[in-house]
């Protein structure tokens, strides 16, 4: 909670400044049934006009400067707790661009959302309202209780018996309501989620005829949903009224007690009223003290949640006296590269080979044989757990990341495209790009044409996770952002999916056209990446099994065919088969 | 819950989601009557409930304004001429209209929540039910997210107008007519002082109502940017730190959260404006009955507990005022969300089963597609005149260029669209014949996104078919070569799957699907080949596995690649909507047309960077 707070401190004028209205504004509360008190007792019963006249005047002019107050302390505590909001959410987009991927690996994209809006909505309704409303009750309950004893210690006592009482019931109420409120949300959240997903397979559900089973899991969840609501209903229909009730029983005593307190001429009636005006002014703020005493329940916890982002340590970072890397030629070199996304479990065994500037390294491999996390640590998407990985002779660790990564063009299978522009996202590694430049990179990437093809051209939007385009065609656009970054280095992976064979032909052309001149990994599905190779690495958990070089006599994969049972096995079994199939006869007379 | 809502800026992240946004959100906002009116008829079955509410109110405000009169009776009559017996009695009276009030208004609260939440659980059951017999036409063109926030935000809004919104205008009204009638009987001359101030309170909430009106709007929207932005920036964080783009997309990020901090700032700072001067007119109004009443009581024209009496109704008089001003915001935003629901109501099931509709008997497997025409719009043709014929146990492979109308075709066989012109026939009954369950019964798909829903892996096997034992759930897996990967996962059968199936690799939720689809045992077999590439293994197990579902039964394949193609009895070449070759590989290859020429495509690009 304080960790909350001290995101107050830059606005710490702001807040002085609103508490210190805040205070006499409760003066002025306070004031002002003494008035209604003076005028009564000497203005009305004494009969003197101008004892009312004042009165009133005075009243009015003490309301317009609470009501001034009210706008400034309210604004200023609104822009402070706004601020906090501001900081905090910059702080944690930050945060999440600076850690590793083996973070983003486990993290959910709806709980950092989550956390991230309703988590900061929650701290910031914290920093601002919550506890000045908080300080509010609390100095106006004592200030009322002070003003009653001066006035009439007798009348106070028994009156003042209501403030323990609504305290009680009201914090008993954030007790019970606040797990309620918890199970509620959990509930909601259930249902979005089987909503989302019966939404997402509607063809599945169709077409096995499942929507009687669904509806009946649904009005499940709904049943329970409607449930939960009832006994938060209860308990709020039993509790809110029960703190008027209480506060009400306060007007009785006064009305009551201090009545005789009047017959017998121990209290005046103005004093009288001036009693009951504090009881009904004790009502407002004590009403909501249970609801206040509950959100900061939920708002601490929501702290600690933005606190473990903000907390977490990122694997990869610059270390201290890292350079930034310069004139990069491209030679990578995996010196003994062990590497474990978590503890046990190696993923990576005793990687070792060298790749000289321009060369293609093919890696060939099954699923989880651990080829993708070699490609990984070549950007530092993670760092190895033993071993060195060396950019033109030095350990990349001690280059500083965003220049490492300058020289590293990627290109995957899975293609991230934003919801922006075409033009924007072919430029997204070089936003100061020429218009000649980007459309020289969408050449090469043979998307230029397809681009031309759409209604507003380079400027067409490319829709939420570019939903307007093809898998092809969103393919083609990340080749044309890897060219136009152009990289020294360049990772990928040579498989085209979901598109037709005329497609497939296009994007083949253009990553060749990208691999041209810089020192390439390639994720390889094909026979044709094998055979251009410069070196075939053949991944088997973890380890290198087989390697293969091309010469000026036989290429890599025909070394291999001879020298590896295991590139064998995979090429006859596997991979000619496919690729006999449909793709090439040339292969056959081979 | 987030909600995501509208957008701002034209370009940059999150502007799809504002065009998505602004039109839920709508523009002007006028309070429709019609949406009104229809919303209400969900209250209808629970009109006594309702009535029960609006008598516990009445009780519980009637016993209010009995407060401040009692208060006036002990004042003036009993405390002014000491008799503490009717002291007594009256502070008794009191208590009596208190507790009544108390629970009165307990009651109250808690059948309105009941009948509210009743009917929003009705809107949410019906909304659903409407979901699952959409066709698919709907949901290919809404995103999940917005149809996702029509039931359960838009529905949410409704309820604060029927439930709350309703009664609370009903019972607002009544305290103001109340506390003017009694304010009127008490003391005329001074009532009318009193209301002197009201024409500047009705001024006030509707200068403020109106402002506020478009302020909160756009922190609304500003929000929807702000996690638009964010969203995508979390999805994309790879990309952003390959490419060291993080300081742009920082910037970038920081802009619309700036402009959401000064949306919310510049709405609550209109509220802190509207409160105070509530306030000040209501003190104003105390002010002058005060004053006037004071004077009157001081020639004795007036006693002391009238004027005390006033000032507490004047207090009373302007919560009602205030919450009615607001209540207008209340209900236009409960209308446009009414709107939205009811539109979604209100969409026709594009293919619905006729009132006649036979079950679809135990089907042999013989399709034909008999001229058929299809499109989505009016005006944009997606088939044109297809004729295919499928023989019982027959396996046919479908081929051409992206968008060509593959997936149409297979849809239209699975009836997930009707035709437009011409029918589909299988063993000679027109589909529309007979019912959608009983036809989906006997069919099976296999999605190109191998789509797996939350919960366990045999969950998702048996989708098609609860009650399937285990033993049949193993058979299936062994025969879907999915078996052995299953029996190697931690927990086996009983193994969770993820939100979108992270868990597994792309290899294993096709095989799971494989088995899905062969437990139903379908006789009509819908394979939309997946293409994404898994390793070379796994593409054999695939392979090997859909072999043995095509075994036996009729199978329409929206072939990929060739090697499907091969085995096929027969293929279809489809472009633009129309057939324009048919045959087998070979004699398609000979016909040297379009078929031939993909073929070479491919052929010559393996020339080019093969050697």
């Amino acid at each position: 909670m304080l960790r909350c707070l001290s995101y107050l401190r830059p606005h710490r004028a702001l807040v002085v400044g609103a508490y210190l209205l805040l205070l006499i504004n409760n003066g002025i509360t306070l004031g002002m049934p003494l008035i209604i008190s003076h005028t009564v007792d000497q203005g009305i019963r004494a009969g003197d006009a101008s004892v009312i006249r004042w009165g009133a005047v005075a009243l009015l002019g003490l309301a317009l400067l609470r009501g001034v107050f009210t706008f400034f302390l309210g604004r200023w505590t609104e822009v402070a707790s706004q601020n906090v909001a501001y900081d905090l959410r910059n702080a944690i987009h930050g945060k999440l661009q600076s850690l590793s991927f083996s973070y983003h690996d486990q993290a959910e994209t709806g709980q950092l959302l989550a956390r991230a809006v309703g988590d900061v909505d929650r701290v910031r309704f914290l920093t601002g309202r919550a506890i000045l409303r908080l300080v509010e009750v609390v100095t106006l309950v004592l200030g009322i209780a002070i003003v009653m004893m001066v006035m009439n210690l007798r009348l106070a006592l028994p009156t003042l018996v209501i403030v323990p009482l609504l305290t009680y019931v009201a914090l008993s109420f954030g007790r019970l309501y606040r797990p309620l409120w918890g199970a509620i949300r959990e509930q909601i959240s259930q249902l979005t989620a089987h909503l989302e997903q019966n939404l997402r397979g509607s063809r599945i559900v169709k077409a096995f005829a499942q929507e009687p089973a669904e509806i009946r899991r649904f009005d499940r969840l709904n049943a329970r949903y409607f449930d939960l609501h009832m006994i938060a209903s209860r308990t709020r229909a039993m509790y809110l009224p029960l703190l008027r009730l209480i506060a009400s029983a306060g007007i009785i005593v006064v009305i009551l007690y201090g009545g005789q307190l009047v017959i017998r001429e121990e209290l005046t009636i103005g004093e009288l009223v001036a009693f009951s005006t504090y009881v009904g002014q004790l009502l407002v703020p004590v009403r909501r003290l249970g609801m206040i005493v509950s959100a900061i329940a939920q708002s601490i916890a929501s702290g600690e949640r933005i606190f473990e982002i903000l907390d977490s340590r990122s694997e990869v970072e610059d270390l201290p006296g890292a350079r930034p890397a310069e004139e990069v030629r491209g030679n990578v070199r995996f010196e003994h590269v062990s590497f474990s996304y978590f503890e046990r479990n190696p993923v990576l065994k005793d990687i070792d080979f060298e790749a000289e500037p321009g060369q293609v390294v093919a890696l060939l491999g099954a699923t989880g044989s651990g080829k993708s996390s070699v490609i990984n640590l070549v950007p530092r998407f993670y760092d190895p757990t033993r071993g060195r990985v060396l950019l033109d002779g030095h350990d990349i660790r001690y280059l500083t990341v965003a220049s490492l990564r300058e020289q590293i063009g990627i290109v995957l299978q899975d293609t991230t495209l934003f919801a922006s522009t075409v033009r924007e996202n072919i430029a997204f590694g070089r936003p100061d790009a020429g218009e000649e430049e980007i459309i020289a990179a969408a050449r090469a990437a043979s998307a230029h044409d397809f681009i031309m093809e759409m209604p507003q051209g380079y400027e067409a939007a490319v829709g939420e996770r570019g939903m307007t385009l093809s898998g092809g065609q969103k393919q083609r656009i990340a080749i044309a952002r890897a060219i136009l970054k152009d990289p020294r280095i360049l990772i990928l992976d040579d498989a085209t999916s979901s598109v037709d064979t005329e497609t497939e032909a296009l994007i083949q052309a253009a990553l060749a056209r990208l691999m041209k001149g810089r020192t390439s990994f390639v994720i390889a599905q094909r026979l044709s990446t094998l055979r251009q190779a410069d070196q075939v690495l053949v991944i088997e958990k973890g380890r290198i099994a087989a390697r293969g070089y091309r010469t000026a006599e036989h290429t890599a994969h025909d070394e291999l065919l001879r020298t590896s049972g295991l590139y064998a096995e995979i090429y006859y079994q596997q991979l000619r088969p496919r690729e006999l199939d449909g793709r090439s006869r040339k292969d056959d007379s081979l | 819950m987030i909600s995501v809502g509208g957008g701002a800026s034209g370009s940059g992240p999150g502007h799809m989601l504002h065009r998505f946004g602004s039109k839920a959100i709508d523009g002007k906002g006028r309070i429709s009557g019609r949406v009104l009116l229809r919303l209400l008829r969900f209250v209808k079955p629970y009109w006594w409930q309702m009535c029960l509410a609006t008598l516990a109110m009445l009780v519980s405000s009637g016993a209010q304004l009995l407060a401040p009169y009692l208060t006036k009776v002990a004042i003036d009559e009993n405390i002014a001429s000491g008799d503490v017996g009717g002291l007594v009695a009256t502070s008794l009276v009191l208590a009596g209209a208190l507790t009544a009030a108390y629970l009165a208004s307990a009651a109250q609260s808690y059948i309105l929540a009941w009948v509210g939440q009743k009917v929003l659980t009705t809107l949410r059951a019906d909304l659903f039910r409407h979901l699952q017999h959409l066709s698919v036409a709907y949901q290919d063109r809404h995103i999940v997210g917005v149809t996702i926030s029509r039931v359960i935000s838009d529905v949410g809004v409704i309820n604060q107008l029927l439930s709350q919104g309703s009664i609370s205008m009903i019972g607002d009204s009544l305290m103001l007519v109340g506390t003017v009638a009694v304010m009127l009987a008490m003391e005329p001359r001074l009532a009318l002082l009193a209301f002197s101030v009201m024409p500047l309170m009705v001024l006030a909430s509707t200068l403020f109502s109106q402002r506020a009106r478009v302020a909160f709007r756009e922190t609304r929207e500003s929000i929807g940017v702000v996690i638009g932005d964010l969203a995508e920036d979390i999805d994309g964080m790879r990309v952003i730190q390959a490419f060291s783009q993080e300081e742009t997309t920082q910037e970038r990020f920081e802009a619309v959260n700036r402009a959401n901090r000064d949306a919310n700032i510049r709405a609550m700072s209109l509220s802190f404006l509207f409160l105070p001067v509530v306030d000040i007119l209501s003190v104003a109004a105390m002010c002058i009955v005060l004053w006037s009443g004071g004077l009157m009581a001081a020639r004795e024209t007036l006693t002391v507990g009238v004027v005390v009496a006033f000032l507490s109704y004047v207090a009373r008089f302007f919560g009602p005022i205030r919450d009615l001003s607001q209540l207008y915001t209340t209900l236009q935003a409960a209308t446009a969300g009414g709107e939205r629901v009811l539109e979604l109501l209100d969409t026709p099931p594009a293919v619905r089963d006729r009132s006649d509709a036979i079950e679809m008997p135990p089907i042999d497997g013989r399709v034909e597609l008999r001229d058929v025409s299809f499109r989505y719009d009016p005006d944009k043709g997606v088939l044109d005149h297809i004729d295919i014929t499928i023989e019982a146990g027959e396996t046919v492979a479908l081929v051409g260029p992206t968008g060509a109308g593959k997936t149409s075709i297979a849809s239209l066989v699975a009836r997930f669209y009707d035709v437009t012109e011409g029918a589909v026939l299988i063993d000679g009954h027109d589909l529309r014949d007979v019912t959608q369950e009983s036809l989906h019964r006997q069919m099976g798909l296999v999605p190109q996104d191998p789509f797996l829903f939350p919960g366990t892996i045999a969950d998702n096997i048996r989708f098609g078919r609860p009650d399937a034992s285990q033993a049949d759930l193993a058979e299936v897996a062994s025969l879907a070569n999915a078996d052995e990967f299953i029996r190697n996962l931690p927990e086996g059968y009983e193994t969770r799957i993820l939100e979108g199936g992270v868990n597994l690799s792309v290899g294993q939720r096709q095989l799971v699907c494989i088995a899905r689809a062969l437990l139903v045992d379908p006789r009509i077999l819908i394979l939309d080949e997946a293409t994404s590439s898994v390793d070379t293994v796994t593409e054999t197990l695939i392979q090997d596995a859909l072999e043995r579902l095509l075994e036996g039964r009729t199978a329409i394949v929206i072939a990929h690649r060739l090697s499907t193609v091969r085995n096929a009895d027969r293929l279809y070449v489809i472009d633009e909507g129309r057939v324009v070759e048919e045959g087998s590989h070979e004699e398609l290859l000979e016909m040297g047309g379009l078929y031939r020429n993909l073929y070479e495509r491919q052929f010559i690009v393996w020339g080019e960077d093969g050697e």
